[in-house]
Formats: structure tokens, sequence, C-alpha cells
């Protein structure tokens, strides 16, 4: 069962979201971010709260991930919430008892600040949820690639967090064995204070840990077997190419940004 | 010359940790050749230097005397590092440890992309392997979901796809159940006798080694023994001197030629062994 888990929290699918390359993904969640904080009203919110949840539609992702990603930054969005509710004094009173003191500018921004923090989190979230976690790195090394020039080890950042998402499932059914072996031996991880339980992953984490050095060096040792000497002079099996597919999903964001600028400008 | 070709091999590991620093010679001149298309399987208890030797051959230990050459080239020489490995690829025993990437045949490519290979032809060669070790089907899983036997069979497509001369195994199949051992075992016979390629097996299965062309028997750091099968577990008190077993036939074998009865001891494979017991059953019931 813990040997299911999923390694970030990809989505396989053939939707048009998740066919785009994943470099056009990451550059157009980046516009996508500057959009929604480029809108400087409701109705330009607005704009972008209906591009996010048809993006959302169009990736046919379970919509119940949506308020899933919304949950964990539940906290964040009742604090902020409660904040601007409180704490904006300006505009007209619509509700006063004692020290309190709410106004229609203050609930105004509370709105808006929520729809826009929700938006933020469901539009990114989007990219991991439609991109796998290797061309997530493929893309991310080839955007990254011109930085090559002032010496920023790009390939060997990629390639670690390549053979890192390699050894989530390995090092997971190994922690599995030995909290196993561990308890075989008498060891007690369930009972007792959240510091005696912290304490009892003790004698769990000492042997992962040797253990993952031991994976290193024989990882690298059929590494060097395998000719790997660096990024120098590589060639990838599967080429990152952009498509008409990539055009159509640029346009897509574009019309939507250019509706926000429309809105913040000219009405 | 032959195409490995091993002279006076001595090797050692320095214990740094020891105070003063230990010593450790594990290969005491060894003299080892290898020729094109061979299976040859190195035979050898713990510690007896058998995959010290099998590092020695693709340049990842270099020799500390003697001399070591693949296909002419010397492995001392550090221009020599890729070709040596393109030529020789290595096979480890966990295949968790040899396994890189997170997808099968992204995987199976890890090798050609290091050497620079175009992509189309990355991707014929890829699925040219998986074929061979007949994993095609499942080129697009992720490798932990997979059997050991399944993972080491990957591993040795990664290998097969380079197209090396040979393909030195160390101890393939310690950590598989039967029917993974079986599976990179044909694997393994396929590749030598349908492909040609030289095959070097470390183990300590002597059924394994049974298969092989020839057995090398090292111990102590030395070749003791360098024959066909037959001929080296025909020597039962000698491997057992070695630590070593042999095939369970051969076992019996020798056993009923100790009683005295008339039964060759150069028995290594059950037919072998059914077909000698029934000549003798005839015999006895004859006489």
């Amino acid at each position: 069962m813990i040997k299911d888990i999923t390694i970030g929290q990809f989505f396989p699918g053939n939707s048009p979201v998740h066919r785009l390359d994943a470099r056009a993904k990451i550059l157009l969640t980046i516009v996508f971010i500057v959009m929604l904080f480029t809108a400087g009203d409701m109705r330009g919110l607005g704009v972008c709260a209906v591009f996010t949840l048809l993006t959302f539609l169009i990736s046919r992702i379970p919509l119940k991930m949506m308020f899933k990603g919304l949950r964990t930054i539940l906290v964040i969005i009742i604090i902020t919430s409660v904040l601007n509710l409180f704490f904006i004094h300006t505009g007209e009173p619509i509700f006063e008892w004692k020290f309190i003191k709410i106004t229609d500018k203050g609930l105004q921004t509370a709105v808006f600040m929520v729809v826009r923090i929700a938006c933020l989190i469901i539009g990114t979230s989007l990219l991991t949820y439609t991109t796998s976690p290797i061309d997530l790195t493929d893309a991310i090394e080839r955007l990254l690639s011109p930085l090559k020039k002032i010496k920023v080890p790009v390939h060997e950042l990629a390639m670690m967090m390549t053979i890192a998402l390699r050894f989530i499932p390995t090092l997971i059914e190994e922690t599995d064995k030995i909290m196993s072996a561990q308890k075989a031996r008498g060891a007690d991880m369930e009972t007792g204070s959240f510091i005696k339980r912290a304490k009892a992953l003790i004698p769990v984490l000492i042997p992962l840990f040797v253990s993952s050095f031991r994976h290193a060096e024989e990882l690298a040792l059929a590494m060097e077997c395998r000719c790997y000497h660096g990024g120098e002079g590589r060639t990838r099996m599967k080429q990152l190419k952009m498509k008409l597919i990539d055009l159509w999903g640029t346009v897509y964001v574009f019309t939507f940004f250019a509706g926000v600028i429309v809105l913040n400008h000219f009405i | 010359m032959s195409y490995i070709h091993i002279r006076g091999l001595e090797f050692s590991y320095i214990n740094e940790a020891e105070e003063p620093p230990v010593k450790n010679t594990v290969l005491k001149g060894i003299d080892l050749d290898i020729e094109k298309g061979e299976f040859v399987a190195v035979l050898g208890h713990n510690g007896s230097g058998k995959s010290t030797l099998a590092k020695c051959i693709n340049a990842i230990n270099t020799p500390e005397k003697g001399e070591v050459t693949v296909d002419g080239l010397d492995t001392i020489r550090e221009e020599n590092l890729l070709p040596i490995r393109k030529r020789v690829g290595m096979v480890f025993q966990n295949p968790d440890n040899q396994i890189v990437a997170t997808i099968v045949e992204e995987d199976v490519a890890f090798a050609l992309e290091n050497l620079g290979v175009e992509p189309k032809e990355i991707r014929r060669r890829v699925d040219e392997a998986l074929k061979t070790v007949g994993m095609y089907e499942y080129r697009m899983h992720a490798p932990h979901k997979l059997s050991g036997g399944q993972k080491q069979r990957v591993a040795i497509a990664g290998i097969i796809a380079m197209e090396p001369d040979c393909i030195v195994l160390d101890e393939p199949t310690a950590m598989l159940d039967p029917k993974g051992r079986s599976e990179v075992m044909k694997t393994i016979k396929m590749l030598n006798r349908e492909k040609g390629v030289t095959i070097v097996l470390i183990t300590h299965y002597m059924e394994e080694a049974a298969q092989a062309d020839r057995v090398v028997v090292i111990d102590g750091g030395e070749k003791i023994m360098d024959s066909v099968p037959k001929k080296v577990f025909s020597q039962v008190d000698v491997m057992r001197n070695l630590g070593l077993d042999v095939p369970q036939v051969t076992e019996i074998a020798d056993f009923l030629n100790k009683q005295g009865y008339d039964i060759s001891g150069e028995i290594i494979t059950e037919d072998e062994c059914v077909q000698a017991l029934y000549g003798l059953l005839k015999d006895t019931a004859a006489g």
C-alpha cells in the first residue's frame, strides 16, 4: 500500500492541458500569476477566476482535487480575510458593535484577496497535476540552460532532482522494512507523547541514512559504468518540441490577459 | 592478443581508517584471457576477489601491478575509459541501485544519452534492447513497481542498448527469487548464443556456473582452476577444500563413485545424471 503513493501530484491524462509542452506550461503559469496580480478590481479578477475554472475543466482533473489544494491553505485564507475584514476602516460602515467595525471597503478587499489566493493556488497546482515530474525536471533544465553560461550547474541540479524522484519509492519501501524490523525488536512507535514518538524514530532514521549512502555509492558506480560523464555532449531520447497546441495555449492565456488589461485601463 | 587480456594483475584496497593504513591485497597476480563470444563463469566464495576482478575489466579499478587490456585498449589510460566502458557493460547485484530514471524506457536510454547518440537512433536501440530482454510491454512503467527479475532485465537492457561486445555480470541473481533467477539466466544465455555477446558471469551458484562454456575458480586472489565446467566440478574434493559446492547431481555421482559404483564423475546436469543412473540400474538389473 505504501508502495502505491504517487510521486508529486501527477494525474496522467490526455487533455489539451496535459499535451502542452512542459516548458510552455511553466512559462504560461508565470504569465497567469502576472495576470492575477495585474487585475485591479473585481471585474478583472472575475476574468481570472473564469480562466482558472475553465482551464481546470479542460484538464479533466477530478474537481475534488481543486478543493483538496485549497484545504491545505485554509488557515492562510481565513487569516487574510479576517485581517482585511476587521482592519480596513475606510469606506461606509455596514456593521458596528463596540470596537468591531466592518466597512464595505473592508468586505470588498477581503473577498478580493480570498479569490486571488484561491485562483493562485488552483492555477499553479494545475501545473503539477498535469505534468509528470520527469517532464517538469526536463523543462526546468532547458529553461534554465542559458544560466550555464554563468557557470550555474543546471544539468547537475536537474540530474539530482531526477534521481531524488527515482529514489523516493525505494526509500519509502526501505523505511517500511526498517520500521518492521525495529518493531520486531520491541520498538514502540505508536504510543506516547509527540516527543516520545519523535524520539522513537531515531532508530529508523539512522539505518535509513546509512543505507541511502550505500545506495548513492552503488548508483554512482552503475552510472559510471554506463558512461556518465556529466552534461557535456549529452543527447536526449525525447526531444521537447513546441507544437501547434502550444501556440493555441499561448493564444488562450493571452486572450484572457488582454481582457484583464482592457478592463483595467479602458472600461 | 585475446579480447580481454589480463597479465599479472595485482590490486589492493587501502583502509585509511586504521592507523597506520592497512593494505589489503585482494588480487595477487592473475592471468586470464577471454576471447570474443565466450561465456565464462567466475566462481569463488565471499572475499575471494571475484568482484574486484570484475571491476578491473571495465576500468572501475585500475591495476596496481600487471596489465588489463580490452580489445587492445589499456585500462590504465584515462582516455580509454569511455571506449572501454562502451565495449564492456557491467550489471550489478542490486537492481534498485542501477536504475537511474523513473520510467523504464528512459532508464534504458540513459547510457546512450551519455554517449551523445542521435535521438532517433536512441529510440531504435532502446526498443530493440527492451524487446531482446522481453520487457517491451513494460516500457512506460515505473521501475519500482516491477519484480526483482524484471528490474534486473531492465538493467541488462540498459547495458545492451550500448551494444557492447562484452557484459560483465557481478552476481546478478543474488538478490532474486528462483523465478527471477531463471529469467535472468535465460536472458544471459540467449545474449551469448544468439547475439554473440561475450559474457563474464561472477557467481557463487554452481548451477549457474555449470551453464557456462568455461569456469574460472578464484580463491584468495589467485586463479586456482580454469577449465570447462565438467573438468572443474569433477574435482569435488578440491572444490570442497575451497569452501565451494558442486552441483547437487555432481555430488551424487561423486558419492556413488566413492561407494564403488561405475559412474562418471563428470556429470553436471540433471539429464546427464538421470541417464547415468538409468544405465547403472539397468546394468545392475541385468547383472
